[in-house]
């Protein structure tokens, strides 16, 4: 490792340490590293954004003669008149299209994905003559009985409530995979970070000594 | 608040306008892609009639509920238990004398949960403007920052106290994720409000936020649709209001025309599609595979 990778990457430990020194309490160096992120990421995303939104979608496209892009160049320029308590209104028909562009998009893909393909995989055939018919009485009493939690229009009691409880037992089974998914996922994040620091002191050692 | 509904008026109208216009379009631009070299006979994608079907079935009872909620006709709503936990969550901020925190997640003012969250923004405004608790409102996307303002205004407004309305508590941290988790940890262990209140869309920075939370002894109440996320706030936080609660209480509490009427029209479409999935199970155990085709996408 060279010089000034080794530089660099003492910055990169410097900072992961400072991050989660604050496990143990807030200190100017994890005041340091937040303030750091939040401003060198604000710096960044404009950057992003410029180079990759604002230059390719606008500013090449114009200068190629495609001057139709004028029209979203401008649509885009009036959503900053939000910030006006006067010219508020200019940014509602930005604001609509782009509501309304991402909710016509959103709607039949959210029915084709969430209501329709679950609603067809769902409908199956039950018994007890065989394992896998069992199992189909079990997904379609948790497909129910969560789907009456979530009804609004009716208070959960009686009959009606006690399978809204086992709808809402049925969800929290399905959270607690969830988690245990995600938390395997967020170790190895942690696992690299770790291993980085690892290699990155043992460089360190061999460079100095 | 009557700026903040004429604007979800409008919104609501593009919306519609919107989804028209797109559905239209995904509906025939499939057809275009498969059968370029014969139009003529590609106007209509039938393999998705019933996305169509189940479409105007939805929009049907969504706008016929809108209708009646706006004619004043009485629509009944179960109170969600979450609000309880809203409540209790202020009044204990108020009782030690610290602020309360709300935290409207991540995505942009178009976002669904967003405008939920300005809701119940609103609602907690009010209540923290009787208690005279500071409420601070760190915002990851600059466009909310004056939806939020306003609604806090507006809140402070309607409890008599719109002297006691601070603009500067309702402030942008950062677009980027991890930097916005950052920097609201940040307020957590500086600041150590009593109450933390996240409602919106959130993803993987949600059990930073939690857990900074629940390492400073907050009380903690959330509510997202995120699926992937509701684990994290069910363990760190002290109530969760999952899913499409969410947007049920901000039903609830604004009892606003169109969002009664969508809840209601919702609820109704949800107890036809559990009707089907039992009438599907009951075909397929006998044999008859047809009505469970028909639901088959491609």
């Amino acid at each position: 490792m060279g010089t000034t990778e080794l530089i660099w990457n003492g910055i990169a430990a410097l900072l992961v340490l400072s991050i989660y020194s604050f496990l143990y309490k807030d200190n100017p160096f994890y005041k340091f590293a937040e303030h750091l992120v939040v401003g060198v990421s604000a710096g960044y995303f404009a950057m992003i954004l410029y180079y990759n939104a604002f230059l390719p979608k606008l500013i090449n496209p114009l200068r190629a003669g495609e001057y139709w892009y004028i029209i979203p160049g401008i649509l885009g320029l009036l959503m900053w008149a939000r910030f006006s308590r006067k010219w508020q209104w200019l940014s509602r028909p930005t604001l609509g299209f782009v509501i309304g562009s991402g909710a016509g998009v959103a709607i039949p893909l959210y029915l084709q994905n969430y209501v329709l393909r679950q609603l067809s995989a769902t409908m199956l055939p039950v018994g007890v003559s065989s394992w896998p018919q069992i199992t189909n009485i079990l997904i379609i009493i948790m497909v129910l009985s969560a789907l009456a939690y979530f009804y609004f229009s009716k208070e959960h009691t009686g009959v009606f409530g006690g399978v809204a409880k086992f709808g809402i037992w049925t969800l929290m089974v399905g959270f607690g995979a969830g988690f245990g998914m995600t938390v395997m996922g967020r170790v190895a994040l942690l696992a690299e970070r770790v291993v980085f620091l690892r290699d990155y002191f043992s460089q360190l050692w061999n460079a100095v000594f | 608040m009557k700026s903040v509904l004429a604007r979800a008026d409008s919104i609501s109208g593009r919306i519609l306008g919107g989804v028209s216009l797109f559905l239209l379009t995904l509906l025939i631009s499939p057809a275009l892609s498969l059968a370029q070299e014969d139009l003529s006979h590609s106007w209509f994608n039938t393999h998705r009639v019933n996305m169509l079907v189940f479409l105007l079935v939805f929009f049907a009872l969504i706008i016929y509920f809108i209708e009646r909620a706006k004619k004043g006709k009485s629509l009944f709503i179960r109170r969600i238990a979450g609000l309880d936990a809203i409540e209790e969550a202020v009044g204990r901020a108020t009782e030690m004398g610290r602020p309360v925190l709300f935290i409207s997640g991540i995505e942009d003012v178009d976002n669904i949960q967003t405008v939920a969250s300005m809701i119940i923004l609103g609602n907690v405004a009010k209540m923290v403007a009787q208690y005279d608790t500071p409420l601070f409102v760190p915002i990851c996307r600059p466009f909310v920052v004056p939806v939020a303002e306003e609604r806090v205004k507006e809140g402070y407004a309607s409890a008599g106290r719109p002297d006691a309305y601070n603009r500067d508590n309702v402030r942008y941290i950062s677009d980027e994720q991890f930097a916005y988790a950052a920097g609201v940890n940040g307020i957590m262990l500086r600041d150590r409000p009593a109450a933390n209140l996240m409602f919106g869309s959130f993803y993987a920075e949600s059990l930073m936020l939690a857990e900074t939370g629940f390492l400073t002894g907050a009380i903690q109440v959330a509510g997202t649709a995120n699926i992937h996320q509701l684990p994290f706030f069910i363990v760190a936080c002290d109530y969760t209001i999952i899913g499409e609660e969410l947007f049920a209480t901000s039903a609830y509490l604004s009892r606003e025309a169109k969002l009664l009427g969508s809840l209601k029209g919702s609820d109704l479409a949800k107890a036809i599609i559990m009707g089907l999935l039992a009438l599907g199970a009951v075909l397929e155990t006998a044999g008859i595979t047809g009505f469970t085709r028909w639901f088959f996408i491609e």
